[in-house]
């Protein structure tokens, strides 16, 4: 000690992306306090977009210029290769999301005013719109940059929560339905503070056994500390709750339909994404990274845990009548079968190419996901969305394009050959053959089966049902909302038909796996 | 030219013509000239066939597909894929001749109108895949199409069929999904386990040694194929599926879906698993035993014409199975000539049946009575397709099925009698209905009836002569698939039994 203080580094380009996204989010922060009411949204809307072209530019950059050998900020956020393709599919995801968010029907006029109240009276009659949507949605996209690339377990906590604070609220700001959306928004805070509590807990467990809260320094404590074991595996179990609620596996997953129900739909489609993508992100980085030498000790828990996700997910789909709580079923069996490649774990080639196959089910996923939620929003009735799965009989006679577009997703969903879905389940069930899991395979396939059934019930329902008399009406979509349903549908053909560019990126960005 | 990729190509741009002409008559007939043109290039393209040719697949196209899981696009075809692509490409313009008013809502039976414009698309969909699914020489290629294949037929029964028709159309897609789940472990596994890095068929034969995992996969393609072909027991699907579909459907899901089963138990369980195949022969010949005599008995309890029909298909399948199993030269070649026979008798029966309901409104086999005195043309028709159907010598079914019989007695005598009383089976099932429909005195119903009309005819003809005509003389086609079947069976490591000697059995009728 000389009496200094040394300034830490920080690899300002690298970090880029994820500056530029907080920056705006702050710069909208400012715009709520100081622009005009009426000039708010046109300001807000192209910050936003701007905001995370930009950030995907710098992504994209970062990517091109050639990857870091070692952790930047002083060791607390990883830039590494699937770092950059995670946070590229995030910023896309979220850009997409942006431009069906821009749709003023979707969100309450006042958030703070209670359902059914004259302050709500008032705040619709004069015209109030909400654009505080803007700054949050962007502060949670800046969370799961952070949450999906922090090489230590603080750096991890804080992007969790920046990444959910603004997600928990979003989920409450849905226009029609108010107690559904706030329920929603209740219940997801609650139980999201819980995984958060849980995830603090194990940190703190695991710091007490390692003496560090750097992913790195965690794994090469493993084989040196000796005693105390107990210590860590009860931290290690309570990491995963933290994470594993995230993600929505069982038995996390009780969140996930009344959440997804209940958020304005649009906000549904940023979540069931792009969260999931981030998640990932950190469940690989702390299983894999900080936790790979203990794999004999997660790994069977963690084959139950997709097990149960998989099962789980298929048949509690097939009992839901909802249009989103069934979607919302369908993301936790997807999250089991994204799970077998997690496990997948063994020499670094095969590392490599599970990590791979997650990036690309990952980058499928979400596409589909933004995409058939971005139709959820256009069949409506009276009241709002046609959220009962008896609306939407029929619906093929009457608006086929629509339909048929709904219908591929769902194909999609369910991995029909020459969809994205097909080839994203196929890696990620390659991965876990050659990984020696084949096992779960077996039972990923079955519940796969299973899945099927509920999809193709929907669409039973649209195209072999007659219409109801007084169905759903779909709504005239906005360019936004066009431009999503085409761009999601357009990245499934393709990345069901030419996998090959993205499959090359996703190997390239995994080849080298994470950087410690 | 690359022929088979020009084969897949012309149906699916017409395919898309088809869905954006505006007006349905043209559609049709836009849809009628697309499939005419795949026939004639099919024809052309067999003429160009070398069968003695040292080369096994010909027309070979192999391109780089996705590298990263060593897939390729790879087509061509042997003696065994040529005649089922002719089969394809034969059926497909007289379906759709065939389904001229199926989907336009006119006759008694019809559904309500829907979009004629898309069936026709659909079976054009069908057809390119349907002949891509017997090109495909890379074993990921052939499961691709495999389960896309299902979702134009899904949609074609689910769409246009009778009245429990989504019932039908579920049942079916998720029996063959869930066999196709099951072949996707095994494809997952032989590539890993064969570790050749490629899925390349040629490439593959020989690559797995290991007896116990041969087994393991040799269940996972064998299900699924058994669930497609149908054998007893996965057949539950078949009859309901047959009955809701519109007939012209039903003739491509029994008379070419179905063949992809037994086409890829010869193929890829034969020659990808010798040994596992080899192993599992008793089970599976006792299954295709079972089959023939309890297709041929629930046949004969139907009381509705297309659930019957299905049936009868349940009992072939059975042959054929048995004929592919039994690895014999005779068996193999007798196995291959039936599934395209087949594809001619049954699509007879299922298109003639089709024409009877379109006139009563009614498949129940109790509706109709002495139709052969109103319409003599129709009935006569029909008893040809019957007895082609109990394979009445004479008629290019029984070539065949004799040919199975024969093979499989070299080396399963047990089963191949017990298989024979399936013949006689037949004839109660196919004659009983044909008494109980045609003979008899005219039900009041069908006073009204027309005889088949010059469509009718002109989708009839053709089926009936082919019957006939590969009835007196196999030798073409016998000559084309036998060079296939030894190849197969020498990669099969089966000494074969006899020399083949079809040639004088089906030219002494």
């Amino acid at each position: 000690m000389n009496g200094t203080i040394q300034a830490p580094t920080i690899e300002y380009a690298l970090l880029s992306p994820m500056l530029i996204v907080f920056g705006a989010a702050i710069i909208g922060v400012l715009i709520e306090a100081f622009a005009p009411r009426y000039l708010r949204k046109s300001i807000h809307m192209p910050l936003t977009l701007l905001a995370l072209l930009g950030a995907f530019a710098t992504t994209i950059l970062g990517g091109v210029n050639g990857l870091p050998t070692s952790a930047s900020a002083m060791g607390a956020v990883a830039v590494d290769g699937p770092a950059l393709f995670v946070w590229g599919i995030i910023l896309i995801l979220a850009f997409v999301s942006v431009l069906l968010i821009n749709d003023d029907e979707q969100f309450v006029a006042q958030a703070a005013a209670v359902p059914g109240s004259s302050d709500e009276e008032e705040a619709v009659r004069s015209g109030y719109a909400q654009t505080e949507v803007y700054p949050l949605l962007l502060f949670a996209v800046g969370g799961m940059l952070l949450f999906s690339s922090a090489n230590d377990l603080l750096a991890m906590f804080v992007g969790l929560e920046v990444m959910s604070l603004p997600l928990y609220l979003l989920c409450g700001l849905a226009r029609r339905r108010r107690l559904l959306s706030q329920e929603a928004s209740v219940k997801y805070f609650l139980l999201g503070a819980f995984s958060s509590a849980f995830f603090l807990y194990g940190m703190a467990l695991v710091y007490g056994y390692t003496g560090t809260v750097s992913l790195k320094g965690i794994g090469d404590a493993l084989g040196v500390v000796s005693g105390q074991e107990t210590l860590l595996l009860i931290g290690t179990a309570m990491l995963g709750v933290g994470l594993l609620f995230k993600i929505g596996a069982a038995p996390f997953q009780a969140w996930k339909p009344d959440v997804y129900q209940g958020a304005p739909t649009a906000v549904t489609a940023l979540m069931a994404s792009t969260v999931l993508v981030a998640a990932f992100g950190a469940v690989l980085r702390v299983f894999w990274v900080a936790l790979g030498g203990l794999e004999w000790n997660w790994q069977p828990v963690m084959w139950g845990i997709a097990i149960l996700t998989m099962i789980v997910g298929a048949i509690l789909a097939i009992t839901q009548t909802d249009i989103k709580r069934m979607l919302a079923y369908s993301s936790v069996a997807h999250a089991g079968f994204l799970l077998t490649g997690v496990i997948a774990t063994g020499a670094a080639a095969q590392n490599a190419k599970a990590l791979s196959a997650i990036l690309f089910y990952l980058a499928a996923y979400g596409f589909t996901t933004v995409g058939a939620f971005a139709v959820v929003t256009m069949v409506r009735d009276a009241g709002g969305e046609a959220g009962h799965l008896s609306r939407w009989a029929g619906l093929g006679k009457r608006s086929p394009f629509l339909a048929g577009v709904f219908a591929f997703f769902l194909l999609a969903f369910a991995g029909i050959p020459l969809t994205s879905g097909f080839f994203g389940k196929y890696a990620v069930f390659a991965a876990a053959v050659s990984g020696g899991a084949v096992p779960l395979v077996v039972v990923g396939v079955v519940s796969s089966a299973i899945a099927a059934f509920f999809y193709v019930r929907v669409i039973v329902l649209m195209f072999f049902n007659d219409p109801a008399a007084d169905g759903p009406s779909i709504a005239v979509p906005t360019v936004g909302t066009s431009a999503v349903v085409a761009l999601a549908a357009a990245a499934t053909v393709v990345l069901g038909v030419f996998p090959q560019p993205v499959l090359d990126l996703a190997d390239q960005a995994a080849s080298a796996l994470f950087i410690r | 030219m690359p022929w088979l990729s020009t084969l897949m190509a012309v149906p699916v741009l017409g395919a898309v013509g088809v869905s954006l002409v505006k007006n349905d008559k043209l559609a049709k007939q836009v849809a009628l000239a697309v499939s005419l043109v795949v026939l004639a290039l099919t024809v052309v393209m067999a003429t160009r066939f070398d069968p003695s040719s040292a080369e096994r697949f010909q027309f070979a196209e192999v391109h780089q597909w996705i590298p990263r899981f060593g897939v390729h696009y790879g087509v061509g075809v042997d003696g065994i894929a040529l005649v089922l692509i002719a089969l394809s490409a034969l059926l497909v313009p007289i379906v759709i001749l065939a389904s001229w008013h199926d989907a336009d809502g006119t006759g008694a039976a019809a559904p309500p109108k829907r979009s004629v414009r898309t069936y026709f698309a659909l079976l054009l969909v069908l057809e390119a895949m349907m002949i891509g699914v017997f090109a495909a020489t890379d074993v990921f290629l052939f499961y691709v199409f495999f389960e896309a294949m299902l979702i134009p037929m899904y949609f074609m029964i689910g769409s246009y069929g009778g009245v429990q028709r989504s019932y039908a159309a579920v049942k079916f897609l998720l029996y063959s999904l869930f066999g196709g789940l099951l072949m996707l472990v095994a494809v997952i596994a032989l590539y890993v386990v064969a570790e050749k890095n490629t899925f390349m068929f040629p490439e593959l034969i020989g690559a797995i040694q290991d007896p116990g995992t041969q087994k393991w996969l040799f269940l996972g393609f064998f299900i699924a194929f058994a669930v497609k072909a149908p054998l007893w027991p996965f057949h539950t699907w078949l009859p309901d599926a047959a009955a809701q579909a519109p007939a012209g459907a039903a003739v491509l899901l029994v008379g070419v879906l179905d063949k992809v089963g037994t086409y890829g138990m010869l193929r890829f369980c034969l020659e990808l698993f010798p040994e596992a195949s080899k192993f599992f022969t008793p089970l599976v010949i006792v299954l295709a035993v079972v089959g023939i005599v309890y297709g041929a008995i629930v046949a004969i309890g139907q009381t509705d014409m297309k659930r019957l029909i299905a049936y009868t298909s349940i009992s072939h399948f059975g042959f054929i199975a048995l004929g592919v199993f039994a690895m014999t030269k005779d068996a193999g070649a007798g196995a291959t000539l039936y599934m395209v026979n087949h594809g001619f008798s049954t699509g007879a029966l299922f298109l003639i049946a089709g024409f009877l309901i379109y006139r009563r409104g009614s498949s129940r086999i109790a509706d109709y009575g002495g139709v052969q005195k109103v319409s003599p043309v129709l009935a006569g028709s029909f008893l040809i397709a019957g007895l082609s159907g109990l394979s009445l010598p004479g008629l290019s079914t029984f070539v065949s099925e004799f040919m199975v019989l024969m093979g499989s007695y070299e080396r399963y005598k047990v089963a191949a009698i017990i298989a024979a009383s399936g013949v006689v089976l037949a004839a109660i099932y196919i004659l009983w209905m044909y008494q109980r429909t045609m003979n008899g005195p005219t039900a009041e119903s069908v006073k009204g009836f027309t005889d088949l009309n010059a469509r009718e005819r002109w989708v009839v003809g053709p089926l009936v002569a082919l019957l006939i005509v590969f009835g007196f003389f196999p030798k073409p086609m016998l000559d084309v698939i036998n060079p296939a079947v030894d190849k197969t069976l020498s990669s099969v490591h089966v000494t074969p039994f006899t020399p083949a000697v079809a040639e004088k059995k089906g030219a002494g009728q």
